[in-house]
């Protein structure tokens, strides 16, 4: 007791560790928001030198360049919307980008461990030349190499059954349209969805209960399919109908058109994204021990059981934290799409920029919409870690 | 004042940012400490870019002692690496040059893309932007803090199409796809082209010339669109340039002249009478060969020589620098046949709006007085 007292008494403030640490942090902040003062302070005096004003009311004005791609756009939007078509695009790219680059990366990983040498060796091929290229190279290689030079022209395009349609121009896809009675069967849409989402929650409850294993996404499936088609036999017209693509003059017209564009700087994308987690895969799935498989296999679990039951869920844990930074890496690497000609939020935003000559505002913007793009991502992989996460006790 | 005045102090603030960070480096390695140099870091680049200001262009070129010139890199004809030489060569960058000699300093060119190029002279990067920038309201307004000097090139945008496509007209091109360069006036005009008529319109917009026309080469689109010049300069770049032809619908103006930053009227005065001075020369017969020896009763030529008038003093350059911007770059006239006349790009002037006042066009100098 008495030498504690004493040992507070006798060490100066300056020489104790708890107050120097204080002292530490409080001088770091001071100085970093000092820096951070000074910068902005500079840029407000700089900007003020050229006669330029922050401003961002020219979002509201008509934008008046055209945009081919995404959301119903006219020159006559404002420059608001169109920088919201952009960032809907590049939304659209990351998100299709994203399952598919998962789906290629489980399926290589997976290949790499395989036990037959053809197929490692060809995964691992894959993995070595893709993760070793430029990303921008393999686009460029994808758009101008690929889509631009070994595609044929529209009008001796390549018809496969469908009929879906490869041209230059990009691939044309039989669609489905809403109709006139589309209105009417929404509901019936509302109505499945409730009701599958309910039939979902109960019997998932049921199984946890019963404590057996199931798939409870089907029967929600099953219920969501029944509505749906009893609400088209009995609405009064087909609510969709199919559009098939028809050569015009220049182009299709009709169906779905997935622009060249698009579609390399999905296959880009994915391809490239693909590559790296399936070696995030092929990791985790190596940091589960073997003494795991051979008991699963040991207490008579069929192979794809060991894999499903055992090993997946054990190498998620190692899996997810990287995972969710490839993806934040394939949603910022979409910004490329700018050099191929795609309109996302990156070239839709310059040509803003270009336009109406506000950089620095626009650059704040596309900065701004990236970041809230990425943490929102990282925040969904957040939660799915915790979720997957070993329950200590 | 701003901090960043001018070179000294951007590179001593330089020092003192660098040492900061590479101290946060050292003591920390907190991910959350790292953050926030990553915002120190983005809003240096803000702040640098915007560094280096002030209303003394010509102060500072003559204490630098060259001239820094925004040109394109990849138009032939306009601006462009010789293969021959190693040099920039082109309309644009002989008046670079020309500049340069009525100050009596070197040029250093820098290559800029369509979207750079605003940017790059409003942060100072470069002194004078000769880059066939389209005189537009926006762009000459205090809003953007850019000025417009006389136009060097009449110019308005066409279509390039392929002749096996039998297009004769913009109104054939109902669903056509048309490949375009992204920060350039062109977007919006071919958006107001096609409304105006009423056509369904398909754009694929990329951030460089050389990605959209090689795009359009290979059939990517049924058209590229872009100001006339420009379409007779890539042409020439095609795979086969014979099998393209140029519309002969012309849907804009495009006056394009160098540019220089709002604010500095002395150094806007001398990028100004430079380019009058070419005018005048070819006006009065005045060439790169005969500029040395010529000799004239005329008092306004004389003056322009700077035999007499002190007409040098009052753009703060030295007398003769009329007579050095013709011995180093010659005329209007020889400017624009060495690089847009038969042997270049071979861009008919006569009956155009690039013809001198005297013939009918709008290249006219006003009293050297």
């Amino acid at each position: 007791m008495s030498r504690k007292v004493s040992s507070s008494h006798s060490v100066p403030f300056w020489r104790d560790v708890r107050v120097l640490r204080v002292i530490g942090q409080i001088a770091f902040l001071v100085i970093i928001a000092t820096g951070i003062w000074w910068l902005l302070n500079n840029l407000r005096v700089n900007l003020r030198a050229c006669g330029l004003k922050i401003s961002f009311s020219f979002l509201r004005n008509t934008a008046g360049f055209p945009i081919s791609e995404g959301l119903p756009y006219s020159p006559t939007d404002v420059n608001g919307y169109a920088f919201w078509v952009g960032i809907v695009n590049t939304i659209r790219i990351s998100v299709i980008g994203i399952v598919l680059a998962t789906i290629i990366g489980t399926v290589i990983g997976i290949a790499r461990l395989s036990n037959n040498w053809l197929v490692k060796k060809l995964a691992g091929l894959y993995v070595e030349v893709v993760r070793n290229i430029p990303l921008l190279v393999q686009l460029f290689f994808w758009y101008f190499a690929v889509m631009l030079t070994a595609l044929p022209m529209v009008k001796n395009s390549i018809k496969l059954p469908g009929p879906i349609y490869l041209t230059r121009r990009g691939v044309y896809l039989p669609w489905v349209a809403p109709t006139g009675s589309f209105g009417g069967w929404m509901w019936y849409i509302i109505i499945g969805l409730v009701l599958a989402i309910a039939v979902y929650v109960f019997r998932r409850a049921y199984l946890r209960r019963a404590e057996r294993p199931g798939f409870p996404l089907i029967w929600a499936g099953l219920v969501l399919i029944l509505v749906l088609g009893a609400g088209w036999f009995l609405t009064s017209g087909n609510p969709l109908a199919l559009t098939i693509p028809v050569l015009k003059r220049f182009n299709f017209e009709g169906g779905l058109w997935l622009s060249t564009s698009f579609t390399s700087l999905l296959v880009g994308l994915s391809v490239y994204t693909g590559a790296f987690i399936a070696e995030i895969v092929r990791a985790g799935i190596l940091a589960v021990s073997r003494g795991q498989t051979e008991a699963a296999r040991a207490v008579g679990l069929k192979k794809a059981h060991v894999l499903r039951l055992v090993v997946l869920p054990q190498a998620l844990r190692v899996i997810i934290p990287p995972l969710a930074s490839q993806y934040l890496n394939l949603t910022k690497n979409s910004s490329l799409a700018i050099l191929i000609g795609y309109y996302d939020l990156m070239n839709v935003g310059t040509t803003i920029f270009n336009q109406t000559g506000r950089a620095v505002e626009m650059i704040l913007l596309i900065m701004a919409s990236y970041l809230t793009m990425s943490l929102l991502t990282s925040l969904l992989m957040n939660y799915y870690n915790r979720r997957m996460k070993l329950v200590e006790r | 004042m701003s901090i960043l005045g001018g070179k000294g102090g951007e590179s001593s603030s330089f020092w003192f940012i660098k040492s900061l960070c590479l101290w946060c480096l050292l003591k920390v390695h907190k991910e959350v400490a790292l953050k926030k140099i990553l915002v120190v870091a983005v809003l240096l680049m803000l702040v640098v870019s915007i560094g280096a200001m002030g209303q003394q262009t010509l102060a500072t070129v003559l204490e630098r002692g060259y001239v820094i010139v925004g040109v394109n890199a990849v138009l032939p004809g306009f601006g462009a690496l010789d293969t021959a030489t190693g040099e920039y060569a082109g309309f644009d960058v002989d008046y670079g040059r020309a500049i340069a000699a009525a100050v009596g300093v070197d040029v250093e060119f820098i290559p800029l893309t369509a979207g750079e190029r605003l940017t790059a002279l409003q942060t100072g990067q470069i002194d004078v932007l000769l880059r066939n920038t389209t005189w537009t309201l926006t762009r000459d307004s205090k809003d953007l803090g850019l000025d417009f000097c006389p136009t060097t090139f009449y110019d308005g945008q066409g279509f390039i199409v392929r002749k096996a496509d039998d297009i004769n007209s913009i109104g054939d091109m109902d669903g056509a796809t048309v490949c375009v360069t992204s920060g350039t006036t062109t977007e919006g005009n071919l958006a107001d082209a096609f409304r105006l008529h009423d056509l369904a319109l398909t754009t694929q917009v990329f951030a460089d010339t050389e990605a959209s026309f090689g795009a359009y080469d290979v059939a990517g689109c049924d058209c590229y669109t872009s100001d006339k010049s420009q379409l007779a300069s890539l042409r020439t770049t095609a795979a086969v340039p014979g099998d393209h032809i140029i519309l002969p619908d012309t849907i804009s103006k495009e006056p394009l002249g160098p540019l220089v930053r709002h604010g500095d009227n002395e150094w806007f005065d001398i990028v100004k009478w430079t380019v009058f001075a070419t005018f005048f020369a070819e006006e009065y017969g005045i060439t790169q060969a005969n500029v040395a020896t010529f000799e004239s009763t005329n008092p306004e030529i004389r003056r322009f020589l700077g035999v007499e008038g002190g007409m040098g003093a009052k753009l703060g350059l030295a007398e003769d620098w009329a007579m050095n911007v013709v011995l180093a770059v010659g005329n209007y006239g020889e400017i624009y046949d060495r690089h847009l006349g038969p042997n270049g790009l071979d861009i008919p002037r006569a009956g155009s709006l690039n013809a001198l006042w005297t013939q009918g066009g709008l290249i006219y100098c006003p009293a050297w007085r």
